[in-house]
């Protein structure tokens, strides 16, 4: 969770010197959701993400350089500086993309955990997504199709209470995502995010349920975007108090207080910081030096290769 | 004259239609509350109220389609995409029944409805938002497609597009909202379908329209220190089409390049190109030439999407070339 933090916070300087070109979106606040549903996942499992999707490629265990890199649009980048902030893929990891269309992805994952069955392997996806994207099409015919199929999926939905400027109340006629498990028959959950181990183990829930072959889940994560939508939002649709309110459930302070009473010490998570720190600046220095994708690359990855 | 940026003028477009009549409304994310994502509808949803600027939720088919439907019963929604990228979720509801619905039910129907947003290419966005749609709109009869360059074009094109009993794509340039230009105090509209010679010259022939204009003048710009006397034709609108003012200018010319942001495999220029060589054969010193983005999608890296985007000194030297 630090690592993501602090990736994110370096991030968010280079976009602001223009190192980074496009759309940013940070994920600071949401760290718990990314980091607990990740650590119920083995190896073998898929995670399909967002545009926001740095703290779920880094709580997937990507390394930070090629991630910074990417955002620098270099060649040494996670996508080889063609993907950029929205759009980090790691097949090996089986980090299946941040997509940039919202809803979009969520069919997509639905057919990813097709394929396992299909492939009878163990293998379950699990699908992050906003509450804006629980409006769009592909949410209720990704559901529709992943319920009838019994297919290994998960859907998350992280509600962190704005799409962009708009609040909840304004989007979902019914305020509860995950009832809307219902109206596909599919198992349900509802947590609240600022607590990491407790997501880990809720989600772990559906995702051995999946893993056994009975079907996907509807799990809501509640939620909290401490930055505004993107970079280039002020977020001045939200008042400060509210964002004063939620910064004092920090998922980070929380975690960090909770080693502590687990015996953990304070110099030893302060280290850890700093090491963390140091990783950071490495990536950084990785992603400034490194170099642009070669132009030979233009016309590359266009098509597949012939095999 | 006022000096306005393209959003401003877009908006006083809009704004002035809405105060003139009440059937029109406004819909899309986040056009009310937050001012529109790209702030085109700043200071509307004060002006008009929540019954006629509607914010929606990420829903582009549903509330593509809640246009239509209202149209078919006279209303005459003004449908905003956040970006063009995000049309292709109503992709359906735009062609298989905006466009259609007059044709099919022999002319019962009528559908006065104007879907519009950001467009175009460039911005370091990557592959799933920095696309120019136009060709794909424009291959389907029933739209109206247009795709104004400055704030004065957009003004008087909006207008008559809102006033239009007909489906109209009107995809606004997102690199180009923050450019400013003379919009006219007096309110005035642009027939859709009447382009404009945007500079004359003798030489050469560019087509273009949007951002493309952009890259056509600095061409121009630069040749000019050559002694090259390029003429540039601003279409304006793609559907309908402006024909008889290329064939013109290319009459006088002898050579024309099209220039656009698009891809170039089917893409508008190849029609345009087509019927250059149809209707305007005997007059051509060179086959048409097309300089667009290159045929990939968009990669992220700043070089490669510099490379991919057509640009003003890939216009220069394509025309080098033709005159020698
Ligand atoms: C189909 C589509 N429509 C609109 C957009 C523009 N857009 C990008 S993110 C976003 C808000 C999404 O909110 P939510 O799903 O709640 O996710 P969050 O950003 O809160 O994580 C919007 C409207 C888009 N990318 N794709």
């Amino acid at each position: 969770m630090v690592l993501i933090r602090k990736f994110e916070e370096a991030a968010a300087k280079a976009y602001s010197v223009g190192k980074i070109g496009g759309f940013l979106h940070l994920y600071i606040g949401q760290e718990a959701v990314g980091v607990g549903s990740i650590a119920s996942l083995t190896p073998k499992d898929y995670i399909v993400s967002t545009y926001r999707d740095h703290g779920h490629a880094l709580a997937r265990g990507l390394h930070p350089k090629p991630l910074m890199a990417e955002l620098f649009g270099k060649g040494t980048g996670i996508s080889k500086g063609n993907g950029g902030s929205m759009h980090f893929f790691d097949r090996n990891a089986h980090f299946m993309g941040g997509h940039g269309i919202v809803g979009g992805h969520i069919s997509l994952a639905a057919g990813i955990a097709f394929a396992s069955k299909f492939k009878k392997e163990d293998s379950v996806t699990i699908c992050f997504f906003g509450e804006g994207a629980a409006n769009i099409g592909s949410f209720h015919e990704g559901l529709n199709l992943a319920a009838i199929w019994k297919l290994p999926v998960v859907f998350i939905c992280e509600n962190n209470h704005y799409a962009m400027g708009t609040p909840e109340y304004r989007a979902l006629a019914v305020k509860d995502v995950s009832v809307r498990a219902y109206a596909y028959d599919m198992a349900r959950d509802h947590i609240e995010g600022d607590e990491v181990r407790k997501v880990r183990d809720h989600v772990k829930v559906a995702v051995e349920r999946a893993r056994r072959g009975e079907g996907p889940t509807l799990i809501e994560v509640s939620t909290y975007r401490f930055r505004g939508h993107s970079m280039s939002d002020p977020a001045k649709y939200r008042t400060k108090e509210e964002l004063e309110a939620y910064k004092k459930k920090d998922p980070l302070m929380r975690a960090r207080h909770e080693l502590e009473l687990g015996g953990i010490k304070t110099e030893e998570l302060d280290k850890l910081d700093l090491e963390i720190q140091t990783q950071i600046d490495e990536a950084y220095e990785y992603a400034e030096t490194s170099p642009e994708p070669p132009l030979s690359q233009l016309h590359k990855y266009v098509y597949a290769e012939d095999k | 004259m006022a000096i306005l940026t393209y959003r401003e003028a877009l908006n006083r477009a809009m704004v002035e239609e809405m105060e003139k009549d009440p059937l029109i409304y406004l819909m899309g994310e986040e056009v009310g509350h937050y001012q529109g994502a790209y702030k085109v509808s700043q200071g509307m949803l004060s002006k008009f109220g929540e019954d006629r600027v509607i914010d929606t939720p990420i829903s582009e088919n549903g509330f593509a389609g809640i246009g239509v439907g209202s149209a078919m019963v006279g209303l005459r929604p003004i449908i905003e995409f956040m970006t063009w990228n995000f049309s292709l979720v109503a992709i359906d509801q735009i062609i298989n029944s905006a466009a259609k619905m007059n044709y099919m039910s022999g002319g019962q129907f009528p559908m006065p409805i104007v879907f519009r947003g950001a467009g175009g290419v460039g911005g370091r966005l990557g592959a799933q938002h920095s696309q120019a749609f136009e060709s794909w709109y424009a291959h389907c009869p029933g739209l109206k497609v247009v795709c104004p360059a400055t704030p004065k074009d957009a003004y008087g094109l909006l207008k008559s597009s809102i006033r239009d009993n007909n489906p109209t794509i009107f995809i606004e340039s997102e690199v180009l909202y923050g450019s400013k230009g003379e919009v006219p105090e007096q309110e005035y509209t642009i027939p859709l379908g009447l382009g404009e010679i945007k500079r004359k010259g003798t030489d050469i022939t560019l087509v273009t329209w949007s951002r493309a204009l952009v890259f056509a003048e600095e061409a121009a710009a630069l040749l000019e220190q050559e002694g090259i006397s390029v003429e540039i034709v601003d279409l304006r609108s793609l559907r309908p089409l402006d024909e008889n003012l290329i064939y013109e200018s290319v009459k006088k010319t002898n050579r024309a390049v099209v220039v656009e942001e698009g891809w170039p495999v089917a893409g508008f220029g190849a029609q345009i190109a087509y019927l250059i060589q149809k209707n305007a054969f005997a007059y051509l010193d060179h086959p048409v030439e097309r300089v667009t983005q290159m045929d990939v999608p968009m990669s992220y890296a700043a070089n490669l999407e510099r490379m991919s985007l057509p640009n003003a000194t890939r216009v220069a030297d394509t025309i080098r070339e033709m005159l020698q």
